[in-house]
């Protein structure tokens, strides 16, 4: 049998649902495999989602909204991108293709272009493959990444980041201080990078308690780093030293609950 | 506010042919007995139209018979007909906010109509995603709110005259906000108007007439808007005045009736390179000041950058009856002269217009069809003359004509700067350039954006009958709310939860409307009649604190879970 992927997309109400709309209108056909899910506008979509999509074995994620100017929330569109931005970079490091995500712009008229924009994304994740969480048996390790990459993107830090990117760039801090794009996206990376290994340190030592030696051959990371993500999510009261061996500490994680 | 018992879902699924819209792909009965397997629902049919007065009412019936407390309709787009399935629920008694909408049709069975097998898998997939949604929907109550009884009228030609016209003698405050120094837009420069011949400054000078001392309409020339926020019934509007000052106002309506511009066929046929080629608006003009010197003949060419292949690729729509009406008034003032037509498909689509077609006929007037793959050519000839070198599509054959006059039937086409307009209202252009109505048969002079109607040739080329004709229609949509005063807002808001919220403020900053504000405690605030519902705060709390109502985060993933087919944990 040929593969037929099962894609999601999150669409909204006013321009890209309707552009939907008009390509079923003017009988513009496309492949049958999208399956779309109606939000009033793509600033809705949480990160959470795509994520919690992708982890339940989507083979690809398409978020669509209105193009730059157009956005029926004034900006909505524009806190979307910063999302899907953030997204991706998360994405990367899991070992799932970052390419199973994307964000399109179509307006309510561009019933043409939504399904050019479907039949496009449909042979691309067909060229991909099937992802590796789809299925009864889904890639242990990548599955474990993306649900370390899932708790990252509802933790507090990463969604501040990009609630307040633009704030930060234009307005500035409340000192007045300006950041440049630049900087700002050295910020997220640096943050993206060290969310997701704390992410991953924490489901690690939730499982069973683990020395830092361990965790850094594990991780692949610095014991150094390891150590400081540790200080990281003691502090944060996610993880405690279960008990010592010897002279080393093993760590545990604490049940964040709320 | 929040209903307090947690009854059980109790699901019925009604599902529609819509004749043989999509029953004449998707195996309609299959999805029937599929969505009977599917978790709380109790009850699934199928009707021919479900929209129609018996589909309705079979919906009531089922709600009552059932005991339903979920609806789902699958059958077309919500973004049309799920305010009528809402209505019908209300009326059976159940909360509209329980009624979900399956898109059968626009998203499967018109784009998937060669491949029924596979459409009625998708349709199936679409049910179970409905259901995953409506089992966890919750009931809600709409606020009431108050409508301002005045109406923004953009454009002051013979459309945006007519409709303020007729919503001031409703009774209704209109700002009649025009960018030129003078009402009166394209009209100004026309000469007669067909098919009743009535010279165009006449029918002008009765609405200016009727518009400039009306007591209720603020007319301002020169003048262009700036910024619109807020929504129906509450728009505040700022606009830029002729004199330099900034006014700002509320209104409850917006009507758009900003007109087109006339196509400038710069390097085609000659046009700009030789003086006797000219547009048929220029050729009003000189009509129109008695300024038409004798031509021996005069070339007409029609569809000169329309009906093309690709940008302008519609049919301009008044050019040739403008073109009969013109080659007739030429040979009434010179009957010596000759008039050629060169055309691709004359459309004298109108009641009476073909007589137009005939009338010229018998008066000589010339028909030469023309094929788009070979246009003619306009080359100079002897004495200051043109030889329009043209293929005469039903002769087959290559034929030569001298003329000293030729004239170039351009489009309408949109105003260069109407892209701004379009995103300070946040309302489309299609992708001709002009405004975009909600739906082209059921909403065709609404737009999308409740509250904001498009009328004349801001929306597509038309005659001023058809012109003065929409303008009467969004009077009177525009009318319908300022009439019944007070409205119901979507229940569709943000509602944060107070032992959750740090008081980050990331939602102040994000909401376009300022609809949050952190309150004497600390913790975010939504203000439910401004909050517009689009839960870019509710994707973006840090501590994830903020529910949108309609639009949660449980349904949203259940969605997305039901369309993977898996269930939700």
């Amino acid at each position: 049998m040929t593969f037929e992927p099962r894609i999601v997309g999150f669409l909204c109400n006013w321009c890209s649902y309707a552009g939907a709309d008009l390509a079923g209108v003017s009988r513009i056909s496309y492949p049958t495999n999208i399956r779309i899910i109606r939000l009033m506008c793509s600033g809705r979509v949480d990160p959470v989602f795509v994520l919690e999509t992708l982890v339940n074995g989507a083979d690809g994620v398409m978020v669509m909204g209105c193009h730059p100017g157009d956005c029926h929330y004034v900006d909505g569109n524009l806190q979307t991108e910063r999302k899907i931005k953030m997204l991706k970079k998360l994405i990367a490091r899991t070992g799932l293709e970052p390419e199973r995500l994307r964000l399109e712009w179509v307006s309510a008229s561009e019933g043409g272009r939504f399904a050019e924009l479907v039949n496009e994304f449909t042979n691309q994740i067909k060229a991909l493959g099937p992802s590796p969480l789809a299925g009864e048996k889904p890639d242990p390790v990548i599955l474990e990444n993306i649900l370390a990459a899932k708790s990252a993107a509802e933790d507090f830090r990463l969604r501040v980041l990009v609630g307040r990117e633009k704030e930060l760039i234009e307005k500035g801090n409340v000192y007045g201080e300006k950041t440049t794009q630049e900087e700002f996206d050295k910020t997220m990376d640096e943050a993206v990078q060290a969310e997701y290994v704390r992410s991953k340190i924490y489901f690690v030592v939730r499982k069973e308690p683990q020395s830092v030696k361990e965790l850094s051959k594990r991780l692949d990371l610095d014991p150094q780093m390891v150590l400081r993500h540790i200080v990281v999510l003691r502090r944060r009261g996610m993880v405690t030293v279960g008990r010592v061996e010897g002279t080393t500490p093993l760590y545990t994680a604490l049940e964040v609950g709320r | 506010m929040e209903h307090a018992e947690e009854e059980v879902p109790r699901i019925g699924v009604f599902i529609c042919h819509c004749g043989i819209n999509i029953g004449g792909v998707v195996n309609v009965p299959e999805v029937v007995k599929y969505a009977m397997t599917l978790p709380n629902v109790v009850y699934s049919e199928d009707n021919l139209y479900t929209c129609s007065s018996e589909g309705l009412g079979k919906i009531k019936e089922g709600i009552g018979k059932y005991n339903l407390n979920r609806v789902i309709v699958a059958s077309c787009t919500p973004r049309t007909h799920e305010p009528l399935f809402r209505a019908t629920c209300e009326e059976a008694g159940v909360n509209k906010y329980l009624f979900e909408m399956a898109n059968i049709r626009e998203h499967c069975s018109w784009a998937h109509m060669h491949e029924p097998d596979k459409a009625t898998e998708k349709a199936k997939d679409i049910v179970r995603m409905a259901v995953a949604k409506a089992r966890l929907l919750k009931p809600q109550d709409e606020l009431e709110i108050e409508v301002t009884p005045s109406a923004l009228v953009i454009g002051g030609g013979i459309s945006g005259m007519t409709s303020a016209l007729c919503l001031a003698d409703q009774g209704f405050k209109v700002y009649l906000v025009e960018k030129e120094p003078e009402l009166g837009g394209m009209l100004r420069h026309l000469h007669k108007l067909y098919p009743t011949m009535l010279n165009a400054s006449e029918g002008l000078n009765k609405i200016v007439g009727g518009v400039k001392p009306n007591k209720n309409i603020e007319v301002w020339t020169s003048a262009v808007v700036k910024q619109v926020k807020g929504f129906i019934g509450n728009f505040d509007v700022s606009v830029q005045r002729g004199n330099g000052e900034t006014a700002n106002f509320r209104v409850g309506t917006i009507i758009v009736a900003t007109g087109a511009d006339v196509f400038e066929p710069v390097g085609m046929y000659g046009y700009k390179k030789y003086d006797n080629v000219i547009t048929q608006f220029k050729l009003e003009q000189l009509l129109k000041d008695s300024q038409l010197k004798k031509p021996e003949r005069v070339v007409m060419i029609q569809c000169t950058g329309a009906r093309e292949e690709k940008g302008r690729t519609y049919c301009s729509r008044i050019c040739c009856m403008e073109a009969l009406k013109n080659a007739l008034l030429v040979k009434e003032l010179y009957p010596e002269t000759d008039v050629y037509i060169l055309f691709r498909d004359l459309q004298t689509y109108g009641k009476d217009y073909e007589d137009w077609h005939r009338m010229a006929q018998d008066r000589g007037v010339k028909f030469i069809k023309y094929n788009l793959e070979k246009p003619p050519e306009v080359v100079a000839g002897h004495d200051g003359k043109l030889t329009i070198d043209v293929y005469h599509a039903l002769l087959g054959e290559q034929v030569q004509i001298e003329s000293d006059l030729v004239i170039l039937s351009t489009p309408l086409v949109q105003h260069e700067d109407v892209k701004e307009l379009s995103q300070i209202l946040k309302v489309p252009l299609g992708p001709d350039g002009f405004f975009f109505e909600a739906h082209v048969k059921l909403r065709p002079i609404d737009f999308a954006t409740d509250g904001i109607y498009v009328c004349g040739t801001a929306h597509s080329p038309k005659n001023m009958a058809e012109s003065v004709s929409q303008a009467l229609g969004v009077a009177s949509r525009a009318a319908i709310p300022m009439a019944v005063k007070r409205l119901r807002t979507e229940a569709i808001t943000a509602m944060v939860d107070e032992s959750l919220c740090s008081g980050c403020g990331t939602c102040v900053k994000i909401c376009p409307y300022g609809a949050i504000e952190k309150d004497e405690k600390g913790v975010a605030r939504v203000t439910a009649v401004v909050c517009k519902g689009c839960g870019t705060c509710g994707a973006s709390c840090p501590e994830k604190a903020i529910t949108m109502r309609h639009f949660t985060d449980e349904q949203v993933v259940a969605q997305a879970l039901a369309a993977l087919g898996r269930a939700v944990a």
